[in-house]
């Protein structure tokens, strides 16, 4: 049988107000109708949504794993750049 | 006894578990394994409004006898669900062509049923009316991708609504049962929901691409008679997987 498969989304969902969606996975589907349907049956069965984005993964452009050192290694001899040495308060989340 | 309630209420908790068995088929089988997650979950919804329904059922009834009496302990004569529900799943196209038909008619009469003069059923149709609201939407977002796609696609899809639409005719008959509990106000008139239902699924087929079937071919006596207890070979077959357990081994629990 030929397989002409449906392209892939990468699905993003947002747990609760105020915070940002967050990547969850992937999935196939034909178009975007389908695959905010479908991100609805594969992630959100167990009421862990509020708000779902879905966006075709040849859309994302990435990093190449072979530029790792020049895009990252900078920053780790700057220690300073790092807001570690600030205490937090208890009531300040997600941050 | 209210026998007229007691055997609505069978009506529905028949329908959505047979349906819901039916949809149960698909796991390990479907087209795509996002479709096979969206059907299971429908099956799901289904089958948790079936043991509402059942449940009130055995209320009305009187005899204590339990959801799971009932499901597991009548023979086919004794169901009461639509012959719709109970066609063979077919391909993936005949499926949801059945699953639309019946979605629509679904929502259509829990939405009626949540104005019910008997809060118990209203309870239960408000339940669930918001998970069939999306079976709904699911079930035409489907079709309309299957009809209006390729063309191998859209003549499958075309077979497929012409094959199960003799069966949708059923979901519109008043009897004595339903015309008995309209007088009350526990039931709408099944009739009064053909307009809304033909609306939409004229819409969701012109979405498609596919012509609507004439609704004369859905009002022939031989696609009749689940709701009396008279059925199809199919049902026997499903029965006979579902309650083997119950048959087998009385009384087991998990």
């Amino acid at each position: 049988m030929s397989q002409k498969q449906w392209p892939l989304w990468e699905v993003f969902i947002r747990g609760q107000h105020g915070l940002a969606h967050k990547h969850v996975g992937s999935l196939h589907a034909p178009d975007a109708e389908m695959a905010i349907n479908n991100a609805r049956d594969v992630y959100t069965r167990r009421n862990e949504g509020l708000s779902i984005w879905v966006v075709k993964a040849e859309d994302i452009v990435a990093s190449s794993p072979t530029d790792k050192g020049p895009l990252f290694e900078p920053a780790n001899s700057k220690v300073y750049r790092h807001p570690t040495f600030f205490p937090m308060p208890e009531e300040v989340k997600h941050m | 006894m209210d026998q007229a309630l007691f055997q609505y209420l069978l009506r529905m908790g028949d329908s959505t578990l047979i349906l819901s068995h039916r949809l149960a088929e698909w796991t390990g089988r479907g087209p795509a394994i996002e479709e096979e997650l969206a059907v299971a979950n429908v099956a799901l919804d289904l089958l948790g409004q079936a043991r509402m329904w059942l449940t009130l059922a055995g209320q009305v009834e009187g005899e204590s006898r339990d959801e799971d009496q009932l499901a597991y302990l009548r023979d086919a004569h004794d169901y009461r669900n639509y012959l719709i529900v109970e066609r063979p799943n077919g391909h993936y196209g005949d499926t949801m062509a059945r699953q639309l038909l019946f979605d629509v008619w679904h929502f259509f009469v829990l939405r009626a049923l949540t104005e019910s003069a008997d809060s118990r059923v209203a309870d239960v149709a408000a339940k669930s009316l918001k998970e069939v609201a999306y079976h709904a939407r699911r079930s035409a977002d489907v079709v309309v991708r299957l009809g209006d796609g390729t063309q191998e696609s859209h003549q499958r899809m075309q077979q497929a609504m012409d094959d199960i639409w003799p069966y949708a005719g059923e979901l519109f008959v008043d009897d004595a049962v339903t015309l008995r509990l309209a007088e009350a106000g526990i039931v709408p008139e099944m009739a009064g929901l053909l307009p809304d239902w033909r609306a939409h699924v004229r819409d969701v087929l012109n979405e498609a691409t596919l012509t609507m079937p004439d609704m004369d071919l859905a009002n022939r006596p031989a696609h009749r008679g689940g709701i009396e207890g008279r059925h199809t070979e199919a049902l026997g077959y499903i029965l006979a997987e579902m309650q083997f357990l119950q048959r087998a081994y009385p009384g087991a629990q998990w």
